[in-house]
């Protein structure tokens, strides 16, 4: 069995976010790390082929500046191979320019049985790549999935819901995305993170891929302004002596909710 | 040409149109043209309803035979557009279906999405829209430089839905296609995880834990203070993804959008994630250890002290009085 796993490398999260004032771009520079939300489809990816029997787990990304960092981190989980597409003419790329460029990156590696992403990025959260990928690669697709089970030639998805999950069967070959939680990420062992230096990860600029065109030119949106909300004041803070919670009584009581 | 045809993707639940769907169609009627709602499934239980709140078409694709909708639905408005019929804008409901028939019909007609939006402005061709980013510090607004349709997707509760006292609409088939090779994505069993009390993105009262709690078992506390106030107990994602309650609980950007009269979050830090979820709560009470934490730069109650001491003792004296 071969599952394609997208993962995202985005900046630390514990550092704040920022637009670059220049571009109105969110600031992606520096060390990149794997995003969290996918270290779940690179776990689900290894423990299917696991359950399978045998096979790979290769990873596509897309990152500016050639940058491999978090893609190592999958590399070290166990990931056998990888593509990235970093491209400066890729700067300022919507989803939808994203979704071709992974969608081609999967193609690049021969297509999949199955290709799994993460719900959505923690910096970006679009959420709309997985989907536009599935339509791209002319797959179908389970979003939310919360387990996934391989069954002869289909899937068994526990995909979730507003209001609890579902049970859902899909044939493969399929793209399916999970959200977090479920499993539990590996940490990559010291044997893995030496294994992952010389894994082979081949760099792709979108025209080798033959995306065009890409980044600002393709993105059909323009940010036109950038404002700050209005802030919600802070209002008392105290400090608690034993007896604060008599302050949030009289608080709900001011309110007429008690 | 100004806009003159909108679809908003319409979603039933219990036999009535969902909240969302009721947003987005008064929000679709204030921007000028026609409107009409597009159905995944049978339309005959809410046709009158959505007519009732400005669609004077209704295209319903059928019964989906338990088919996840976003490959159908989209291959179906496709086929519309295809015929002829096609909007200038689709706004879609953020959540599960809506995003993925948005993101389907997206590569079907090779258009951009903006998603997360809460805000929409139509200015002759020009067609843009607002989103909040970072926690809701900053609203970023984005305009369309291509031609239409145009496909936006906004987080529930954006606008305030209000009847227009429509007449009944005209009912279109609009069946699906065959899917060839994307077909094949079918539910076979529908979970649904009963929470008593009142729904937590409709109650007036929302307790919240986090991770301050320090494990699942204290969560009995916000559960407790949700019930004694008959309000509705939510969760930050790190909980949720923790394991100790589940998903449905979760209040944040990638959980459900809550404006309560009031908002109590218990051992929660007020990460940027949750707090889009939140901050549009009307009274906010925020307990946590650290002085520092982001939730008391919006809460108008902060209690700098351990959830462990100040929950026992407010649920005691909210219980003492009956």
């Amino acid at each position: 069995m071969k599952v394609i796993v997208c993962v995202k490398q985005i900046p630390d999260p514990a550092t704040p976010g920022e637009l670059d004032p220049a571009t109105n771009q969110l600031k992606r520079e520096g060390k990149l790390i794997l995003d969290e939300s996918d270290s779940y489809g690179v776990e689900m990816a290894l423990q299917l082929v696991d359950a399978a029997g045998g096979g790979e787990v290769a990873i596509v990304s897309m990152a500016p500046n050639d940058e491999v960092s978090g893609m190592r981190t999958a590399l070290a989980m166990g990931a056998a191979q990888g593509v990235l597409v970093s491209d400066p003419a890729l700067a300022g790329s919507d989803a939808l320019t994203t979704a071709k460029v992974l969608a081609a990156a999967v193609q690049r590696l021969g297509g999949a049985d199955l290709v799994l992403a993460g719900t959505e990025s923690s910096d970006g959260y679009t959420g709309t790549v997985p989907e536009q990928m599935a339509e791209l690669l002319g797959l179908p697709s389970v979003t939310f999935a919360k387990s996934v089970a391989v069954d002869g030639g289909s899937l068994k998805v526990d995909r979730q819901t507003e209001a609890g999950y579902d049970e859902v069967t899909c044939p493969l070959p399929a793209l399916v995305s999970v959200t977090a939680g479920v499993v539990e990420p590996r940490y990559p062992s010291f044997k893995g993170i030496m294994a992952a230096k010389s894994k082979p990860v081949e760099t792709v600029t979108a025209a080798d891929l033959g995306v065009s065109p890409a980044g600002w030119a393709g993105a059909g949106q323009t940010i036109s302004e950038v404002a700050q909300a209005p802030a919600r004041e802070a209002g008392t803070v105290i400090e608690d002596d034993g007896e604060a919670f008599g302050k949030i009584v009289e608080y709900l009581e001011g309110l007429k909710v008690i | 040409m100004a806009i003159s045809t909108i679809w908003v993707f319409a979603q039933e639940a219990n036999g009535a149109p969902t909240s969302g769907t009721l947003e987005l169609l008064t929000k679709a009627r204030s921007l000028g043209g026609s409107v009409a709602a597009f159905v995944g499934g049978d339309a005959s239980a809410i046709a009158g309803s959505l007519g009732e709140y400005g669609a004077s078409t209704v295209y319903a694709t059928g019964d989906l035979g338990g088919a996840l909708p976003g490959v159908a639905v989209a291959s179906a408005m496709k086929a519309v557009i295809d015929g002829g019929s096609s909007p200038d804008l689709v706004m879609f409901p953020q959540n599960y279906e809506g995003r993925d028939v948005m993101s389907r019909l997206s590569v079907k007609l090779d258009r951009t999405v903006l998603t997360n939006s809460i805000d929409i402005a139509v200015d002759g061709d020009t067609v843009s829209a607002t989103t909040p980013v970072f926690g809701g510090n900053t609203l970023v607004t984005a305009t369309f430089t291509g031609t239409g349709p145009h496909l936006v997707a906004f987080r529930p509760k954006s606008f305030a839905a209000e009847p227009a006292g429509g007449g009944a609409p005209e009912v279109v088939s609009a069946p699906v296609p065959d899917l060839g090779s994307t077909a094949g994505a079918a539910v076979t069993a529908v979970h649904v995880e009963e929470s008593t009390g009142p729904k937590l993105d409709e109650a007036a009262i929302v307790v919240a834990g986090g991770r301050g709690l320090g494990e699942a078992e204290k969560f009995a506390m916000v559960d407790e203070l949700a019930s004694v106030l008959k309000g509705a107990a939510g969760a930050s994602r790190a909980i949720v993804d923790a394991g100790w309650v589940p998903y449905s609980m979760q209040v944040g950007q990638t959980g459900k959008v809550v404006k309560p009269n009031v908002y109590i979050a218990a051992g929660i830090s007020g990460a940027t994630q949750h707090m889009v979820g939140m901050k549009g709560s009307k009274n906010i009470i925020a307990i946590n250890k650290d002085a520092e934490a982001p939730i008391f730069g919006v809460a108008d109650l902060g209690i700098v002290g351990d959830v462990h001491k100040v929950l026992p003792k407010l649920i005691e004296a909210l219980q003492a009085r009956g």
